[in-house]
C-alpha cells in the first residue's frame, strides 16, 4: 500500500533508491567486463586446441584406410601400417586398467575409510599426491630396475601395463578418495544404522555411489597413459613389430591363455615417435594418421566413461 | 542365522508382551508397560568435551519417550548412544550403562558389538537419507544385512513395513524405481519403513519433521502416534506441540544433563524445575 503512494511525496526515498540502482548497475558492469574477458580465454584456449586438431586430421585422415590398420610397420610408406601399434596399445591399457582400477580403489577407500588418522597416514596422504605429479620417465627407470632386470620380466606387454599402472595410480587413488568423500554422511549413516558392518557399508553404498566418480578418475588415468611414451621407450619397447602377440583365446580349453602378456609389443606413441623421426614426409602423414587414431581411442573411451556416468546417474539422481 | 533367531526371538517376547499387557489401542497409560530399556549413570565424552553428565532415564516398553530440550543440551548425542553412533568417529567415549531389556545386556559396555546393538535398535534420521537405490531395495535393506534372501518373505516385510509407515499405497506402482523421486516427507516416511522392516526392539528417531512441511509433519505424527502402542519409540523433538501431541513420557535435558522425566501431560502442565517450566512455556533463554 506504500508502494502505490506517488514517489514524488517522498524525495528523499527517491533519492536512496536512485543509490540502490548506482550500486547495481556498477555491479552488473563488472560482471559484464568478467564474463567478457571469461569468453576471450576460452576462444583462445579452444581455438588453439581445434588448431591442432584441424591440422593433424588434415594431414593424416587422407591416409587412414583399411590397409593402414591392418598392415605391419614397413620401409615403404605407403604399404605401411600400424596393426601392431594399435593391438600392443589395447593390450597394454588392459593390463593397466586390471592393475590400477582394483588396487587405486582399494588403496583410496582404505585411506579414506579404514586408516587411522595419524602422522604415518598423513605422510602417505600427502606422497600419493605428490606421486601424480612425478615426471613419467621416472617410472620407466625404476620399471627398466626392477621389473625389467630385477624381476627378470623382460620387455613385454606385462611390464609396459605395469609401469602405466603404477603412473596412473595417483590419479585413479586421488579420485576415488574425492568420490568418496562427496557422498552425503546420511547415506552412510544410514546404512550403519540399518547393521550393516564396515565392509558391507562399503560393498553395497560407499563404492556403487562413488562409482561415478571412481570412474572419472580412472578415464582420466587411462586417458594419460594411452599417450605416455617416456617410460616405454625407458624399459625398452621395441620400435618395429612386424607380428603379433599370441591371441588371448583358444579352440582349446581353457579357452583363454596368457601367453600375450610376456610378447615384445610396441604401441601407438612409439610407432609415431619412430615416423617422426625419419625423414620422409610420406612417413610424417603416417604419422599423423597414427595420431588421429590415437586422439579416437581417447575420446571414445572418455565417451564410454560419459555414457556410463550418464546412465548411473540417469538411474538414481543424486 | 544369528539374524534369523534373533528376529524369532524378538517375535516371541512380542508375543509374551500382547498377552501380559492389558492396555492397547492408541492412547497407551504411561508406565504400565514396563521397561524396554534401562540408562543409568550414562555419562559421554566428544575427546575431552563431556555432552552427557550422568543421565539415568527409564525407556518404556511399546510407548513413544520424548526427549525436549534447547539445541546443544545433549538430546540427540543421548539418542545416538542408543545405536552405538558414536562408534564410527574416534575419540568418543561412554560410561554408565544402557541396559536392554528383558536380557539384560549393556550394549555401551566395550564388548557388545556396535553392528549386533544397531542389529537390535533402528534409527530414523533429522534429514530424508534413502539409499541410492530403489523404493524396494531400501526397505529390504535391512533384511538383506540379517541374512533374510528369500523373495517370498522379503517381498511380505516389504509390504507390511510400507504399509505401518502409511507410504504402501502411494508407492506400490513403482517400488523398483528410485527412492530419490519420492518427495521429502515421503522419502521420510521410506526411511521409516526401513528402520521398521527388520521389526526392531527400539526405534530412534532424530527430530524426523524437522526438515518436513507441515502437511508431511502431520502425517509422520499420526503414524508415530499409531506405532507408539505397538513397538518402543525414542523421539528427539525441538518441537513442543509434537512431544506433547505423541508422546507419553517426555525428558527434559538441558547442558547434557537429564533435568527431569515423567509424564507426558505432568511436564507440560506442572514441571517440578523451574528450567523445565521456563522451557515448555517459552521462557528460555
Amino acid at each position: 500500500m506504500v508502494a502505490t503512494a506517488s514517489p514524488s511525496d517522498q524525495p528523499s526515498r527517491e533519492d536512496k533508491i536512485s543509490d540502490v540502482e548506482r550500486v547495481i548497475a556498477r555491479s552488473k558492469r563488472i560482471d559484464l567486463v568478467f564474463a567478457a574477458g571469461g569468453v576471450f580465454v576460452l576462444v583462445i584456449a579452444m581455438g588453439l586446441l581445434i588448431t591442432l586438431l584441424a591440422d593433424l586430421a588434415a594431414d593424416g585422415l587422407g591416409r587412414i584406410n583399411y590397409d593402414f590398420l591392418t598392415n605391419y610397420p614397413s620401409r615403404r610408406p605407403a604399404s605401411a601400417g600400424i596393426l601392431s601399434a594399435w593391438v600392443g596399445t589395447s593390450l597394454v591399457m588392459l593390463v593397466t586398467a586390471i592393475l590400477a582400477i582394483p588396487l587405486g580403489v582399494l588403496a583410496g577407500l582404505y585411506l579414506e575409510e579404514y586408516a587411522p588418522k595419524n602422522w604415518l597416514t598423513m605422510l602417505v596422504e600427502i606422497n600419493v599426491s605428490n606421486l601424480a605429479g612425478v615426471p613419467s620417465i621416472i617410472y620407466g627407470l625404476l620399471a627398466l630396475g626392477l621389473f625389467v632386470y630385477g624381476l627378470g620380466l623382460g620387455q613385454t606387454i606385462l611390464v609396459a601395463g605395469m609401469v602405466l599402472a603404477l603412473l596412473i595410480l595417483p590419479v585413479v587413488i586421488v579420485a576415488t578418495r574425492e568420490a568418496i568423500r562427496s557422498i552425503p554422511l546420511g547415506v552412510k549413516e544410514g546404512a550403519y544404522a540399518v547393521g550393516c558392518d564396515q565392509w558391507q557399508v562399503m560393498w553395497r553404498y560407499v563404492i556403487p555411489t562413488a562409482r561415478p566418480g571412481i570412474l572419472t578418475g580412472a578415464i582420466i588415468g587411462l586417458s594419460r597413459a594411452i599417450g605416455e611414451t617416456a617410460p616405454i621407450i625407458t624399459i625398452g619397447a621395441l620400435t618395429f613389430i612386424a607380428f603379433l602377440p599370441p591371441s588371448p583365446f583358444q579352440a582349446e580349453l581353457p579357452f583363454f591363455n596368457f601367453d600375450w602378456l610376456s610378447s615384445p609389443f610396441t604401441v601407438m606413441p612409439i610407432q609415431m615417435f619412430n615416423w617422426v623421426s625419419r625423414p620422409q614426409a610420406a612417413f610424417h602423414v603416417n604419422a599423423a594418421a597414427t595420431g588421429v587414431i590415437l586422439m579416437g581411442m581417447t575420446l571414445a573411451m572418455n565417451a564410454i566413461a560419459i555414457w556410463i556416468r550418464f546412465r548411473l546417474r540417469r538411474r538414481f539422481r543424486m | 542365522m544369528l539374524a534369523d533367531t534373533r528376529i524369532a526371538r524378538r517375535e516371541n517376547v512380542n508375543d509374551a508382551g500382547l498377552e501380559g499387557a492389558e492396555v492397547s489401542g492408541r492412547s497407551p497409560v504411561p508406565f504400565s508397560n514396563g521397561l524396554r530399556a534401562d540408562v543409568r549413570d550414562l555419562s559421554f565424552w566428544y575427546g575431552e568435551m563431556q555432552a552427557l553428565k550422568s543421565v539415568t532415564l527409564p525407556i518404556n516398553d511399546r510407548q513413544v519417550t520424548a526427549l525436549i530440550g534447547p539445541s546443544g543440551c545433549g538430546k540427540s548425542t543421548l539418542l545416538r548412544c542408543f545405536n552405538r553412533m558414536h562408534d564410527l568417529y574416534p575419540g568418543n567415549r561412554y560410561k554408565g550403562s544402557i541396559t536392554l531389556l528383558p536380557e539384560g545386556d549393556n550394549i555401551i559396555s566395550s564388548r557388545a558389538d556396535p553392528v549386533l546393538v544397531r542389529l537390535r535398535v533402528g534409527m530414523v534420521f533429522q534429514k530424508p537419507n534413502p539409499f541410492p537405490k530403489s523404493i524396494y531395495e531400501n526397505v529390504a535393506a535391512g533384511l538383506y544385512v540379517r541374512g533374510v534372501r528369500k523373495r517370498a518373505v522379503v517381498d511380505a516385510i516389504v509390504e507390511s513395513a510400507l504399509q505401518k509407515a502409511a507410504l504402501w499405497n502411494e508407492v506400490k506402482d513403482r517400488l523398483h524405481g528410485s527412492a530419490y523421486d519420492l518427495s521429502g516427507g515421503q522419502q521420510q516416511r521410506l526411511c521409516i519403513a526401513r528402520a521398521l522392516a527388520p521389526n526392531p526392539e527400539i526405534l530412534l528417531l532424530d527430530e524426523p519433521t524437522s526438515a518436513l512441511d507441515p502437511i508431511a509433519t502431520a502425517k509422520i505424527e499420526d503414524l508415530l502416534q499409531e506405532l507408539g502402542s505397538q513397538i518402543t519409540i525414542v523421539i528427539v523433538t525441538h518441537n513442543m506441540q509434537q512431544a506433547s501431541r505423541i508422546s507419553a513420557s517426555t525428558g527434559f535435558m538441558y547442558l547434557g544433563e537429564l533435568i527431569e522425566y515423567g509424564e507426558t501431560d505432568q511436564i507440560f502442565q506442572a514441571p517440578k524445575d523451574k528450567r523445565t517450566e521456563a522451557y515448555v512455556t517459552g521462557r528460555f533463554g
